[in-house]
C-alpha cells in the first residue's frame, strides 16, 4: 500500500517537475508546479506530517501558486523565446548538477543501513505535539516570522506601486 | 523481504526523490529564459529541501524538523510576494521578462 502510494506520487512529482522544464508557456509551468506541490503534500502525509500536508496545500498549492498565476495573467506573458542561454550554465552548471546528484545519491545509499525504514502510520505527528513545541521552544522565531511577513507585505506593496502616485 | 518492502520504504528513497527534485529545479533555473519560470524553479528547489527535512524529522522522531519546514514555507511565501512584486516593477520599466535582456541591477 505504502509502496504503491509512494511510487504513484513520486512519479507525479518527477513528471510535474520535468513538465515544468519542458513547457514553454509560463501558465503551463505554473500548473505543473501545482501538481508537484500537491503530490508532495501526499508524501508528507505518508511521512506522518499531517499539519504540513495541509499547510502545503493551503500555502503553496493555494496561496503562492495563485499569486504566480495572477502575475502571469496580469503581465500577459507569452511563449518563452528560445535562446542559447549562458555559456557558464552549460560549462559549469550542468556538470555541477550531475556531480551534486551523484554525490547525494551515493552518500544516501551508503548510509541507508543507518537510516530507518518508513512505516505507514508509524508516527503521525499530531497538531498537539507540533504546536506545543512551536509555542514554547520556538516562540521567538515564530513571532519573528510574523514580523517578516508584515515587512514582506509592505515591501511588495511599495515595489509594485505605480510611480508617481503618492 | 518482499512483504517488508511492501509496507516499509527505506527513507533513502525519499531522500533521493528530494535530490532529484532539487536537481530538476537547478536545471530549470539554468535553462529557463522567462523570469517568472526561473522563479518557479526556485520554489521547486525549496519544496525539494522541505521533503528531505520531513523525511529526517520522521526518521529521528524530531518534531523540530517539521517546524523548520513550517518556517521555510512562511519565508517562501514572503519571498514569493516580494519577488513577484519585483517582477511586476521590472516588467513595467523594461516591458520584457526575458532574463537575457534584464542585465542591469537598476530598474
Amino acid at each position: 500500500m505504502h509502496l504503491i502510494l509512494f511510487l504513484i506520487f513520486a512519479a507525479f512529482c518527477l513528471g510535474g517537475a520535468v513538465n515544468l522544464l519542458l513547457q514553454t508557456h509560463p501558465i503551463n509551468s505554473a500548473l505543473s508546479l501545482i501538481v508537484v506541490m500537491s503530490s508532495l503534500a501526499v508524501l508528507y502525509l505518508l511521512l506522518g506530517a499531517e499539519f504540513l500536508a495541509i499547510a502545503q496545500i493551503i500555502v503553496y498549492a493555494g496561496a503562492v501558486m495563485v499569486l504566480f498565476t495572477f502575475v502571469v495573467m496580469l503581465l500577459n506573458v507569452g511563449e518563452e523565446e528560445r535562446t542559447h542561454g549562458s555559456k557558464v550554465a552549460k560549462i559549469v552548471g550542468f556538470p555541477a548538477v550531475f556531480a551534486f546528484l551523484s554525490v547525494v545519491t551515493t552518500v544516501v545509499l551508503e548510509a541507508q543501513r543507518h537510516l530507518g525504514a518508513i512505516k505507514l502510520a508509524d508516527a503521525m505527528t499530531t497538531m498537539r505535539e507540533l504546536s506545543t513545541v512551536l509555542f514554547t521552544d520556538m516562540l521567538l522565531p515564530f513571532e519573528l516570522t510574523s514580523v517578516l511577513i508584515l515587512i514582506a507585505i509592505l515591501g511588495a506593496v511599495a515595489l509594485a506601486r505605480k510611480e508617481g502616485h503618492s | 523481504m518482499q512483504s517488508s518492502l511492501w509496507n516499509d520504504i527505506p527513507s533513502s528513497w525519499y531522500l533521493i526523490l528530494s535530490a532529484l527534485l532539487f536537481s530538476l529545479g537547478v536545471i530549470g533555473f539554468l535553462i529557463k529564459r522567462t523570469l517568472i519560470t526561473v522563479f518557479m524553479s526556485i520554489e521547486l528547489m525549496l519544496n525539494a529541501v522541505n521533503l528531505s527535512f520531513v523525511t529526517f524529522a520522521h526518521d529521528w522522531h524530531q518534531v523540530k524538523g517539521q517546524i523548520f519546514v513550517f518556517f521555510v514555507m512562511m519565508v517562501a511565501a514572503a519571498e514569493a510576494a516580494v519577488g513577484l512584486a519585483i517582477i511586476i516593477s521590472i516588467f513595467r520599466s523594461r516591458a520584457t521578462l526575458n532574463v537575457d535582456q534584464i542585465d542591469l541591477m537598476k530598474l
